[in-house]
């Protein structure tokens, strides 16, 4: 099959039948590959891995922040695709993916800024700083709230739709700034990128990098998110297909007498 | 059983306890929409084709 054939045949999963039919067949792989990665883990670096020489028990924590954190992002950045999608090609199911993921990357930007908190206390001495990566975040936060209260304040979806994808592309701004932050502004009290930074890998560059003992347990652990993360939002795609689909019986009925 | 912690025994639990709680509630208040918006559907679909 040549790549535009590939290409087309990805939108038929636009078709409501056909992506409900597929999610549910897949689901269940995603469910169980997820929180077994999840739990493999969390269990590996909580009772397997030494304290950190520097930060003592508290790099254990790292297996929540860093995967919760890249999940935020990321679900942002699937939330922009899948709403240019609706704003180009006007699939529903693409609409209804975003607001989907919406719960799911406000719950993961929560767990990234609650966690940076608890574990900032004791290291920088403070529970926030108005530093670039954390008040990029923070704003993340606040435009994920906004997102799923306008999808919640129109009454028309393909408005609410519409709406909610321009509100999703101003705020990838600060989706990618959230993650260059440090790259930016050489200030404030976050660490700039130790764990996935191919030149450190390679050697091409000698900055500190997390060290493979925390390393692999926390590759787990990212697997895991990821996959939960996938599973959660074809589950909730399939629930928002589902209300769409009650509120056209609804008003088909209503129209009927 | 719980590895020694040192002093930062509470900052790590609480990190935990709290993210584990809120992926929980995630799940389960997906779940529990999914159902409830799957049984409703179908109520709807069987009390439609019973009136033609």
């Amino acid at each position: 099959m040549s790549i535009a054939a590939k290409a087309n045949a990805l939108w038929e999963y636009a078709n409501p039948r056909k992506f409900l039919a597929t999610s549910e067949r897949v689901m269940p792989f995603f469910w169980v590959t997820s929180i077994t990665c999840i739990v493999v883990g969390l269990v590996w670096g909580f009772f397997f891995t030494p304290d950190d020489f520097r930060q003592g028990s508290t790099v254990k924590i790292i297996y929540l922040h860093v995967p919760a954190a890249l999940m935020a992002i990321n679900c942002w950045l699937m939330m922009l695709a899948t709403s240019l999608v609706w704003l180009v090609r006007r699939h529903h199911v693409s609409a209804l993916a975003a607001r989907a993921a919406a719960p799911v990357g406000v719950v993961m930007t929560l767990i990234a800024l609650i966690t940076g908190a608890i574990w900032g206390q004791p290291m920088w001495g403070t529970w926030w700083e108005w530093d670039p990566r954390l008040t990029s975040f923070l704003i993340l936060f606040l435009f994920y709230l906004g997102y799923i209260a306008l999808w919640e304040a129109i009454e028309d979806s393909d408005t609410a739709a519409d709406l909610t994808s321009v509100l999703c592309l101003v705020g990838s701004v600060f989706a990618l700034l959230s993650r260059y932050a440090v790259n930016f502004w050489n200030q404030g009290l976050h660490q700039g990128a130790s764990v996935m930074r191919a030149a450190a890998v390679t050697g091409a560059d000698t900055e500190e990098k997390v060290s493979n003992v925390y390393f692999f347990p926390l590759l787990v652990c990212i697997i895991g998110f990821v996959f939960l993360f996938i599973a959660l939002v074809l589950y909730r795609t399939g629930t928002e297909i589902r209300a769409r689909r009650i509120k056209a019986l609804l008003a088909r009925e209503r129209v009927s007498g | 059983m719980i590895p020694d912690l040192g002093k930062y025994t509470d900052t790590v639990l609480w990190s935990y306890a709290a993210s584990i709680g809120l992926l929980a509630a995630l799940i389960v208040f997906s779940v529990m929409r999914g159902r409830k918006t799957r049984a409703e559907m179908e109520k709807i679909e069987q009390r439609m084709s019973r009136n033609g």
